[in-house]
């Protein structure tokens, strides 16, 4: 039995995460208040998870792309064209099942595009993902014809509004989705075969990896988010918003992945953290709505504290403060050996009188202070 | 070359005739700016079912959100000599050079739905609503509805700093300044979007008591205020009793939550823009009537004794 990795749950995201959390608290005392109501659990610790889960299941798939130093822009316009699809083929009288279905296919065909142009044609990704950015918005609003479907159908709507065991269905299907990614990245070679794409694609290839299927692969698994994402999204509002859906939100889930620590520059990964960064996006979101701020404030407080949390997440911040950890190490070594020798002759009047115990020997980074 | 010129000059002598001919059924291009929304959509069915009522040839033009592409379509009608031009300005400035020219050609323009920064000689009129009477109905509505008791309102607000955001809120609070017992305790923006709506609507729930002291929701659309109406929902009130629902723009779904008795009122922001608009040019084009420079369309409000059902009927298929 291994010792619980505590060091691998405590980290600067973490800590952003309980940091946000407790000044959402601060804001508005009932915030972790839970009730137990109509068969399911309500909060604004809900909340954050519920109204988070869109944006961590896209920060999960965009975590794969990123991490072989590629980028999905289009996540958002796939969610806006799986809504679409769903909520028209429940409309015209299809199973709810079908139009899932249907929906996750046009989702995975997205991504199988995305896939193809970036791995087989070799354009680059913030180029190829652009395209359907721009058309996927489009593609939704043929399906819809402009306006906002709306459905009933009590099975679809169950995705997004019901509850399983008390929590929130999104929460469910966000969880389970990130277990099975982290489990099939961490427990297989996957996730090495991506890190290693993604590091260098050419040596990876060399060294026998296949790399374009990987890369379409990766690259259909977040279309394929992208589009439960957009269900979940449309089943929320009980209709396919092809306009609003989704809007922005791939910027959210490369944020959110960003802040999980996954590097830009391919080769280093975390679901599980990119997950905690969408969280911290929503806690903040949540936490200005019940925390009565006028809106023209949402935006700059949000910059603020994202600002902050790259601040300290920047290899800058990491430099200074090891500089900082191994300066106080140091200095601890030395004010206990001072006390040690002090103890054993206590000759002196002060301990700080010994030319071995002196200011400038103990905390020499600090020394320039006093001097 | 001098045979495409002679074809060009008989196609305008022949475009000349026809339309002197036919001096009652004019031919009108309209430049609207995109499908942005489901109102704007609904405006160009209007538009495009009032043409044609009236025997009117609409040339329609969708500037796809860009006013580049809107002053080539405008530069297009003026070559194709219309009669009129409808505009609906993606932005308010940079029109004089392109409006100028149609000016020069003799081509009334009407501007629909919002106004631009520049001369008023440039255009004949403008047909718009009146934002912040919207917001003033709605509020003088639910004074006369709830009366002298005390009422909490938390309120949606549209897109931060957008014109119809800041003229709805003001509006709303004008109408209710004298009447000390109503509070706007909470205001937020929901983005004119229903998911935005919704995830506002549960922060103030959770964040008022569980909604339990609030008495009214003002949203600045219909649209968050169906995303408003789920989330009391699911809060386990009833909306339109427990928390009365006003909001602004009367799309169908309104009217469908009104029929289902979770909306209390809506104030029309009518998308036949066109109609006073073809009224107006009709009258300058038989006598040269000319028109108020700026046409004011009716807020009506719509409450659940307006037959909720046959105005969702009426509505549906246009496209909202």
């Amino acid at each position: 039995m291994s010792r619980f990795p505590l060091n691998r749950i405590i980290n600067t995201q973490t800590v952003a995460l309980a940091g946000v959390l407790l000044l959402n608290w601060i804001l508005f005392p009932g915030f972790f208040k839970i009730e137990w109501q109509d068969g399911r659990l309500f909060g604004s610790l809900i909340d954050v998870l519920n109204r988070g889960a869109p944006v961590a299941i896209l920060a999960g798939g965009m975590t794969g792309v990123i991490a072989t130093k590629g980028v999905d822009l289009s996540v958002g316009a796939v969610m806006a064209v799986a809504g679409a699809v769903a909520a028209t083929m429940v409309d015209a009288g299809h199973s709810t099942a079908a139009a899932v279905a249907g929906a996750l296919a046009a989702g995975l065909l997205c991504g199988i595009w995305n896939g193809v142009l970036v791995a087989l044609l070799d354009i680059q990704p913030i180029i190829a993902t652009l395209v359907l950015m721009v058309a996927g918005r489009g593609i939704a609003q043929l399906i819809t014809e402009g306006s906002i479907v709306t459905f009933s159908d009590p099975a679809l709507i169950y995705i997004g509004t019901g509850s399983f065991l008390g929590l929130p269905m999104p929460v469910v299907i966000a969880f389970l989705l990130m277990l099975l990614a982290t489990l099939a990245v961490r427990r297989t070679a996957i996730g090495l075969f991506i890190e290693a794409v993604g590091v260098n694609r050419s040596a990876a290839t060399l060294a026998g990896i296949r790399s374009r299927l990987l890369l379409i692969v990766v690259y259909s698994l977040c279309g394929l988010c992208a589009a439960i994402a957009g269900i979940i999204v449309a089943a929320y509002i009980h209709g396919a918003d092809a306009n609003n859906a989704g809007l922005w939100l791939e910027l959210d889930a490369i944020l959110a992945a960003v802040i999980g620590g996954t590097s830009l520059l391919g080769g280093r990964f975390s679901i599980p953290m990119a997950v905690v960064g969408a969280l911290i996006i929503q806690a903040m979101n949540t936490g200005i709505l019940v925390s009565g701020y006028p809106p023209e404030f949402n935006l700059v407080v949000k910059a603020g504290i994202i600002t902050l949390i790259l601040m300290i997440q920047s290899p800058f911040a990491t430099m200074v403060l090891a500089w900082f950890g191994r300066g106080e190490k140091r200095s601890l070594r030395c004010t206990a050996a001072c006390a040690r020798s002090w103890q054993q002759s206590p000759s002196s009047s002060s301990p700080m009188r010994r030319p071995s115990c002196s200011f400038r020997r103990c905390f020499p980074r600090v020394s320039w202070a006093i001097s | 070359m001098t045979i495409l010129k002679r074809l060009a000059l008989a196609a305008g002598i022949a475009t000349a005739l026809s339309s002197s001919a036919l001096a009652a059924d004019m031919t009108v291009g309209f430049s609207q700016i995109g499908s942005e929304s489901g109102w704007r959509a609904a405006e160009t069915s209007v538009t495009k079912q009032e043409a044609e009522k009236r025997g009117v040839n609409l040339k329609f033009a969708d500037a796809q959100q860009k006013q580049e592409n809107q002053i080539k379509a405008i530069r297009g009608f003026i070559a194709q000599g219309v009669d009129a031009i409808l505009v609906a300005p993606v932005v308010a400035t940079g029109w004089e050079s392109v409006l100028g020219e149609a000016k020069e050609a003799n081509i009334p323009v009407v501007l629909l739905d919002r106004g631009i920064d520049g001369p008023e000689d440039l255009y004949l009129t403008s047909v718009a609503s009146d934002q912040v009477k919207e917001g003033r109905v709605a509020g003088e509505w639910l004074v006369k509805t709830v009366g002298d008791k005390p009422c909490n309102i938390v309120e949606l607000q549209g897109t931060v700093g957008s014109t119809p955001a800041i003229n709805r809120k003001k509006g709303f609070e004008e109408a209710i300044a004298g009447h000390a017992n109503f509070k706007i305790i909470r205001s937020q923006t929901g983005d004119f979007t229903r998911s935005k709506g919704k995830e506002v609507m549960e922060g103030f729930l959770k964040a008022e008591n569980g909604g339990k002291d609030l008495c009214a929701m003002y949203a600045h659309n219909d649209d968050m205020a169906v995303g408003g109406i789920q989330a009391i929902k699911d809060a386990g009130l009833k909306p339109g009793k427990d928390i009365l629902v006003v909001s602004i723009d009367a799309v169908p779904d309104i009217f469908k939550a009104m029929e289902a008795g979770e909306a209390n009122a809506t104030v029309e922001l009518t998308p036949n823009m066109a109609g006073p608009a073809f009224d107006v040019l009709e009258a300058f084009k038989k006598d040269g009537t000319v028109p108020p420079k700026f046409i004011i369309t009716e807020s009506k409000l719509y409450t659940p004794a307006d037959d909720p059902k046959g105005e969702y009927e009426r509505r549906k298929g246009l496209g909202y």
